[in-house]
């Protein structure tokens, strides 16, 4: 049995002849332990896909089961890095954590509370910054507390919607090995959705591409065989590397040509002349 | 330095910033960059106010010669030529029975503000002094268990002016305490929304006269009975009554409004009910509900004066209508001090939500 199971997956927006359907025929297994990644476009249903793993909406049709049992709202077992940080302004980095601790587990007294709180923040390496709030950190570190918020409730599976999207190169690729180092210590499952072929590649088992929307549906998956951890600079040399690289690329580049040519809008422009000043005043 | 930092960052977190330009213009510490600065935030408002003041006037004074004019026409058509240029005479002497009645100049307005202030402090001495001499009968009094007696003279202006503060507080505190549960629990819930949404639309336009009509029917009948003073407590509860409707729309859009993603975080975190409201929902909304909650203040200061003139309830409202009634030489420029004085109180009362609310919401600009 699968650890997660999606089955014939549509989601439609809307009613009637506004109905726009953003996923159709999703099916997609992950395994326990496993680390997958989806690579799609911006815009192609990439948001809507996460938000139906971890509850927050139902699909039209089709069911989503996780450890075989079918998700039924939001989940403590299933932890979310949302993109934009999600991390509320009036509190504290420790207040952040330590609101979704608390949920997390209810049993345990505000000691024990308050170390669990610690520790994570620690891990992420912003205990100095732990009784600011979000808006006197940079972005790297707002997305490294919502790293600590997310873990910090021992989710069985982590579910990272383009955790990195927004942040410059240098802090991506530190957050990448971070987020590694975490996932490499107990072995969560992890599912990364993301837009960066290259970032999938460096921390995936396994890339899907997704086929943008409206009527998204998944590609052919990409097995990356690379030994862990992984190096990135020797990656670039590895001809295995760039053969995987170059494949999904090669596959996303020929949707998007296809998605180009399947353009069946045409703009009729009017036909103009530009007016004729000169012999006006003549 | 660090004093006058400080300085600067208070009165810019009050709105008053040209209060720290002034002081630096004073200790001399302000350097050529700020000097149009200085200008424009303190030169060309002090310009405004002067020129401001040479218009009131100058039309104050033609309007006193029309008035004057007319008046000895009349006498002239109604009286004949002796009594026209007795009138006239006394007119050009200055003497308080004969003055025509018109809009006021500064100058007598300021005259009746000094003659204000100094009825103020024979009011106060005087009550002081009662205050003193009833003291030992008080004490004993009160021994006996009998009620302490007060002093029950004329209000001072200053008196009134505190009579009515109290009233516009204890009708913001009522409109508080209505509007934001009442706007949280609508704003939760779209059925709740549509029960309330007509209620709501059809009160909110309601003139404030209409609103002291309304009290005064209901707290008259459950007073009945009791020989208390029930002016104040009318007036309070309507001026509440008018001002809540700002607090109760915008604490409604700010609590259905809240960010998806803060709700997202609250689904996710799997928060409780208690929780969500306290932790995500009211923090998220509390700009929109001190926006309500300034409007509000604003309104209740705006209709009080209209309130207390028709419950009759000793404060400014009263004070500008009496001076009307009154019709003494100098009432018009009391009236227009009574203007003034409402116009700067509403002004500190605005700057004062302004800095409550800076303090205790966060920037929505930074948010996320």
């Amino acid at each position: 049995m699968a650890y997660l199971e999606l089955n014939n997956i549509y989601k439609t927006y809307g009613q009637g002849d506004s109905a726009t359907e953003v996923l159709s025929n999703i099916n997609l297994t992950i395994e326990e332990g496993e680390f997958v990644a989806i690579v799609g476009f911006t815009g192609s249903g990439k948001t809507t896909l996460v938000n139906l793993i971890n509850g927050l909406i139902e699909p039209t049709k089709g069911e989503v089961l996780f450890k075989g049992a079918p998700v039924q709202g939001t989940s403590h077992e299933r932890g979310v890095i949302f993109q934009n940080y999600s991390l509320l302004p009036w509190l504290t980095v420790g207040q952040n954590v330590f609101m979704a601790v608390k949920e997390a587990f209810p049993k345990k007294s505000k000691t024990e509370l308050n170390d669990i709180v610690a520790e994570y923040v620690e891990m992420v390496s912003l205990t100095p910054a732990i009784n600011k709030r979000p808006k006197e950190l940079s972005g790297g570190m707002r997305q490294r507390v919502a790293v600590a918020r997310a873990l910090a409730m021992k989710p069985e599976m982590i579910i990272m919607d383009e955790p990195l999207g927004a942040l410059d190169a240098l802090t991506r690729g530190n957050l990448q090995d971070e987020i590694l180092n975490i996932w490499g210590k107990d072995k969560r499952t992890a599912l990364l959705i993301t837009n960066d072929v290259d970032e999938g590649i460096y921390m995936a088992d396994r890339i899907i591409p997704l086929r943008p929307g409206p009527n998204a549906t998944l590609g052919p998956e990409f097995k990356i065989d690379l030994e862990r951890p992984r190096d990135k600079t020797e990656m670039n040399d590895n001809a295995n590397f760039k053969e995987t690289r170059n494949a999904i690329i090669e596959y996303l580049m020929d949707i998007g040509d296809e998605r180009k040519s399947k353009s069946t809008v045409e703009y009729v422009l009017p036909e103009l002349s530009p007016k004729d000043f000169v012999n006006q005043f003549k | 330095m660090k004093q006058s930092l400080t300085l600067g960052k208070v009165t810019k977190f009050m709105g008053l910033g040209f209060l720290s330009t002034l002081k630096d213009l004073f200790t001399g510490k302000l350097d050529k960059e700020d000097f149009k600065t200085f200008l424009r935030k303190t030169v060309v408002p002090i310009a405004s106010i002067l020129l401001f003041i040479g218009l009131w006037h100058m039309g104050a004074k033609s309007l006193y010669n029309i008035e004057a004019n007319h008046k000895i026409e009349k006498a002239l058509t109604d009286q004949g030529q002796e009594a026209a240029d007795a009138l006239r005479a006394c007119i050009a002497s200055g003497e308080s029975g004969c003055q025509p009645n018109t809009l006021p100049s500064p100058s007598q307005v300021w005259d009746s503000y000094k003659s204000l202030l100094r009825d103020h402090n024979i009011i106060a001495a005087d009550k002081a002094a009662f205050i003193e001499k009833t003291a030992a009968l008080n004490e004993t009094r009160i021994a006996q268990g009998l009620d302490p007696i007060t002093y029950t003279g004329r209000p001072s202006f200053v008196d009134q002016i505190f009579r009515s503060l109290k009233t516009v507080f204890a009708g913001f505190l009522l409109a508080l305490f209505i509007a934001v549960p009442v706007g949280i629990f609508i704003g939760l819930s779209p059925t709740l929304k549509s029960a309330f949404n007509w209620f709501i639309q059809i009160f909110k336009p309601v003139s404030p006269v209409v609103w002291y009509l309304l009290v005064f029917m209901i707290v008259k009948t459950l007073l009945i009975g009791s020989n208390e003073d029930s002016s104040f407590t009318i007036s309070f509860i309507s001026v509440g009554l008018c001002s809540m409707w700002a607090t109760l729309v915008n604490t409604a859009m700010g609590v259905s409004s809240v960010d998806k993603d803060y709700i997202n975080v609250a689904k996710v975190l799997k928060l409780g009910n208690f929780q969500k409201i306290f932790k995500v929902v009211l923090p998220s909304s509390l700009p929109l509900i001190f926006t309500g909650l300034k409007i509000t203040l604003s309104v209740a200061w705006m209709v009080l004066i209209a309130i207390e003139l028709l419950a009759q309830s000793p404060g400014l409202g009263l004070f500008v209508w009496e001076e009307f009634q009154n019709g003494a030489n100098d009432s018009n420029a009391k009236i227009i001090v009574a203007m003034f004085v409402i116009g700067i109180i509403g002004f500190l009362l605005d700057r004062l939500m302004l800095t409550i609310q800076n303090w205790v919401s966060f920037d929505k600009t930074d948010a996320i």
